[in-house]
């Protein structure tokens, strides 16, 4: 483990295969909670944070149970079952313990355990990390999922940013609304495409 | 082999099942059924009315008792006292109110000076040039007030005038505080009769750009004697507080400044009870609509009776009565025959 790979994975989630502009995994919050800057923010929060958690428990399940007894055929629906947990268990604990943060959430925080992003880091987790062409090692696992955690968030946050300049703007009628948001995000996703350029593999000697 | 599966899957769902069994428990919160109950009533629309973050903050605040019952205004005094009745507490009766646009000057009636072609919002065209209309006190027509009320129930007109509809409107306020110009108001609901001008400027100006303008004739205030209507600042003030007949003051203005919400008003009759005394002709606010000889039983003119309703208590014999009303008016013909 060192500094190099977690830079890595860490650019590599956040830029280069960013969740939502290069995977198009976790589009329906992408669009949905972009409309305010504010709680674009709040949502990047919250999947960062479950993603982290998820990924963390996701790795130990996958790599203790599911490889071990030889049952990865089973991955989606153990993954579902432990996200669906998790998500449960960090609602209750912040009714309990942080009624503010709770309400600032609302309704994200249980809209986080039908997201994609979640099943997809497990999935992505339990496959070999593109740069060492080795599994992921935990430390490396839990990285990847802040990382794309942030890398979601970064694109919330961007998105929200030009939706909120979009409402001024003069848009012919039949584009207002979604039709425009989903161009905008079409020119993000071209615009990230950019960094598919940036190869670690060669460079990084290992 | 079939077991594996079987087992494992098992085995994570128990351990998570009972995890989640033991969080519950540990990690309760105490939370009152009175507040899902109160939430489940309110409109969920979130207004924002009461002064307290969406309804869930309502619910919440109410049951604590740091909130009135009677504070969500577009659930109106059925849902206050439904609440209070949950909290076994007194209701008190609220009045409901609807906003209503003070302008009516359209793209008919107010001239324009320039061409506005920002983005489409009124405080957007406040700051650019304030607004098209020669009138800088009218409704610029952009809609910002449309885009806040979260029942759908304002609308820009044909003419370029947001307008009210009033079946819809629950009096949340939300409008009235976003408009630029502050020409919506929240008035009584039962009150049907408000002005439909909120230009300051002096008579012989406002002519000029608006034919439907207020000129500050006081005539309205003359035909309410009982001081309802006051001018101020070059435009009347109706107080609806003192409750008074707005029918007249509506009818007799020149302008055609005011907005009767009432499609059509009911007529006066009289019926033979009528002595021919001749007082319902003195205190008749209209011209020629009650005539008669002076001891034979008087007339009305049904087309030129405005429903005001003055001579009924005027009468001594209490010969007049209001017909129909509501339902048709006198260029309805047809709809009068049938009904």
């Amino acid at each position: 483990m060192n500094i190099a790979s977690i830079v890595q994975i860490s650019i590599g989630a956040i830029l280069i295969n960013n969740f939502v502009l290069a995977r198009f995994i976790g589009l329906c919050p992408f669009f949905g909670v972009s409309k305010k800057l504010s709680s674009a923010t709040g949502m990047g929060m919250a999947v960062t944070f479950v993603l982290a958690v998820a990924s963390t428990f996701t790795w130990i399940i996958d790599k203790y149970i599911l490889v071990r007894f030889n049952a990865t055929v089973l991955q989606t629906i153990v993954f579902i079952l432990v996200i669906a947990a998790l998500v449960q268990l960090v609602e209750m604990a912040l009714l309990k313990y942080s009624p503010l943060l709770y309400e600032a959430l609302g309704i994200y925080l249980p809209l986080i355990t039908t997201n994609c992003a979640i099943l997809g880091i497990a999935v992505i987790n339990s496959q070999d990390n593109v740069f060492t062409g080795k599994p992921y090692t935990f430390i490396e696992g839990v990285i990847n999922g802040i990382a794309t955690g942030v890398g979601f968030t970064l694109a919330l946050v961007l998105m929200a940013g030009i939706r909120e300049k979009l409402e001024l703007a003069n848009i012919p009628k039949p584009l207002r609304g979604l039709p425009i948001a989903f161009i905008t995000a079409g020119l993000m996703a071209i615009a990230f495409l950019g960094f598919s350029g940036l190869n670690f593999i060669q460079n990084s000697g290992g | 082999m079939i077991l594996t599966p079987i087992i494992i899957v098992g085995c994570v769902g128990l351990f998570f099942g009972i995890g989640l069994g033991i969080a519950s428990k540990k990690l309760q919160v105490h939370i009152d059924p009175r507040i899902e109950k109160i939430a489940q009533l309110l409109p969920n629309a979130n207004c924002g009315a009461c002064g307290f973050p969406g309804c869930g903050g309502f619910a919440r605040q109410v049951v604590a008792g740091k909130a009135d019952p009677s504070s969500c205004v577009p659930g109106g005094s059925k849902i206050a006292s439904q609440i209070a009745e949950i909290l076994g507490v007194e209701a008190k009766t609220t009045e409901p109110m609807m906003a209503v646009v003070h302008c009516k000057g359209g793209t008919n009636e107010a001239k324009e000076r320039a061409v506005y072609d920002g983005i489409e919002d009124c405080h957007a065209a406040a700051i650019a040039g304030n607004g098209s209309k020669l009138c800088t006190y009218g409704c610029f027509g952009l809609g910002t007030c449309v885009a806040a009320c979260p029942f759908n129930a304002i609308e820009i007109n044909t003419n370029g005038v947001a307008v009210v509809t009033i079946e819809k409107c629950t009096g949340c306020g939300k409008c009235v505080s976003v408009c630029p110009r502050g020409i919506i108001e929240l008035i009584p609901k039962v009150h049907k009769i408000y002005i439909a001008c909120s230009n300051h400027d002096r008579g012989a100006k406002v002519k000029k750009y608006c034919s439907v303008g207020c000129t500050s004739c006081s005539i309205c205030v003359k035909t309410t004697p009982s001081g309802a209507i006051t001018i101020q600042n070059n435009l009347p003030v109706l107080d609806y507080a003192k409750s008074d007949n707005f029918i007249p003051a509506a009818y007799k203005c020149p302008s055609k400044c005011f907005i009767d919400l009432v499609k059509a008003r009911p007529k006066a009759n009289i019926d033979t009870k009528c002595d021919g005394c001749g007082e319902c002709i003195t205190v008749c606010p209209i011209k020629d609509a009650i005539t008669g000889e002076k001891g034979s039983r008087h007339v009305i003119n049904k087309d030129l009776c405005i429903g005001c309703g003055i001579c009924l208590d005027s009468c001594h014999v209490h010969a007049i009565l209001l017909w129909g009303g509501l339902g048709y008016s006198s260029s309805d013909k047809s709809k009068r025959q049938m009904s």
